[in-house]
């Protein structure tokens, strides 16, 4: 598991990689909040295409992710996740708190 | 229906064991051909219920999951895994999609993402003495080039 972040203006993106679940989560949310704290983006974006699993403890991750970024009234958006995940995002209606763009369809 | 295969593990409710425990039925399953998707829905599976052993059942201590896995002739794929934990009080309002007895950021969805990656879900649990979790999903024959199974 790890988190890259990137800066451009007041977009903030957090490249994730590797498997998300309730044992990676903790770590996922320090390295990205931190960064939201430091950077005060307008924009959150959250990158998953390096995410090779995700089960509902990454829906709690994004969904804790909204709530701090909403706080500043920042936006949340989410790239490059693969079917299954999409799959997972969607069961829980993700789409209503952040746009998504996917990997693929 | 007599089982044709059969697969059994348990692992101490550490965090570090929810890969392994969904690596390890994945694997197991492997041999019904799946799709990829079909992998991957079995795998979030068994990630939420094993979860749900270390997050809620052996919520304050380290207790033993039990895991259990079987093949059916008609393509079937059985999956028990079972906890000496806690217990659930009400199972019908903890199947509820958005129903978490835990702050932070449990989404309340596990049980949610069971039904709808699975095909049937069962889960009988009786308060101080543990949970049983019950899933099976059939795994769709797939055919290749020259038309033999
Ligand atoms: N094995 C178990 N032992 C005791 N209680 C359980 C067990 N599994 C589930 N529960 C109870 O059922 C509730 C719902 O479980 P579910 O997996 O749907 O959501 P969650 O675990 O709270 O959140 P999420 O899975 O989205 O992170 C839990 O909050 C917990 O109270
Ligand atoms: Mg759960």
């Amino acid at each position: 598991m790890s988190v890259e972040i990137k800066v451009k203006g007041d977009v903030m993106t957090a490249y994730i990689s590797g498997e998300i679940d309730h044992h990676t989560a903790a770590g996922i949310r320090e390295s990205i909040d931190n960064a939201i704290e430091l950077n005060m983006p307008s924009l959150l974006a959250l990158d998953f295409g390096g995410v090779s699993f995700m089960d509902s403890s990454g829906i709690g991750l994004v969904m804790g992710r909204y709530r701090n970024v909403s706080k500043h009234g920042a936006k949340l958006h989410i790239s490059s996740a693969s079917p299954q995940i999409y799959k997972v995002m969607k069961l829980a209606g993700l789409e209503r708190l952040a746009t998504l763009d996917m990997l693929t369809k | 229906m007599e089982a044709i295969n059969k697969f059994s593990m348990s692992v101490l409710s550490r965090s570090a064991n929810e890969g392994f425990a969904r690596a390890s039925v994945a694997s197991f399953a492997a041999q019904l051909d799946p799709t990829l998707e079909e992998i991957s829905d079995i795998k979030t599976a068994v990630s939420e219920a094993v979860t749900n052993c270390i997050v809620h059942a052996y919520k304050d201590s380290i207790g033993k999951i039990y895991i259990n896995s079987e093949i059916y002739d008609n393509g079937v794929l059985k999956i028990k895994i079972r906890d000496k934990g806690c217990g659930i009080e009400n199972v019908e309002k903890a199947m509820e999609p958005l129903f978490t007895t835990v702050g932070g950021e449990r989404a309340g969805l596990g049980f949610a993402v069971m039904q709808s990656f699975m095909d049937t879900v069962k889960v009988r649990s009786k308060t101080g003495v543990g949970t049983t979790v019950i899933m099976s999903k059939r795994i769709s024959p797939r055919y290749t080039v020259n038309g033999r199974e």
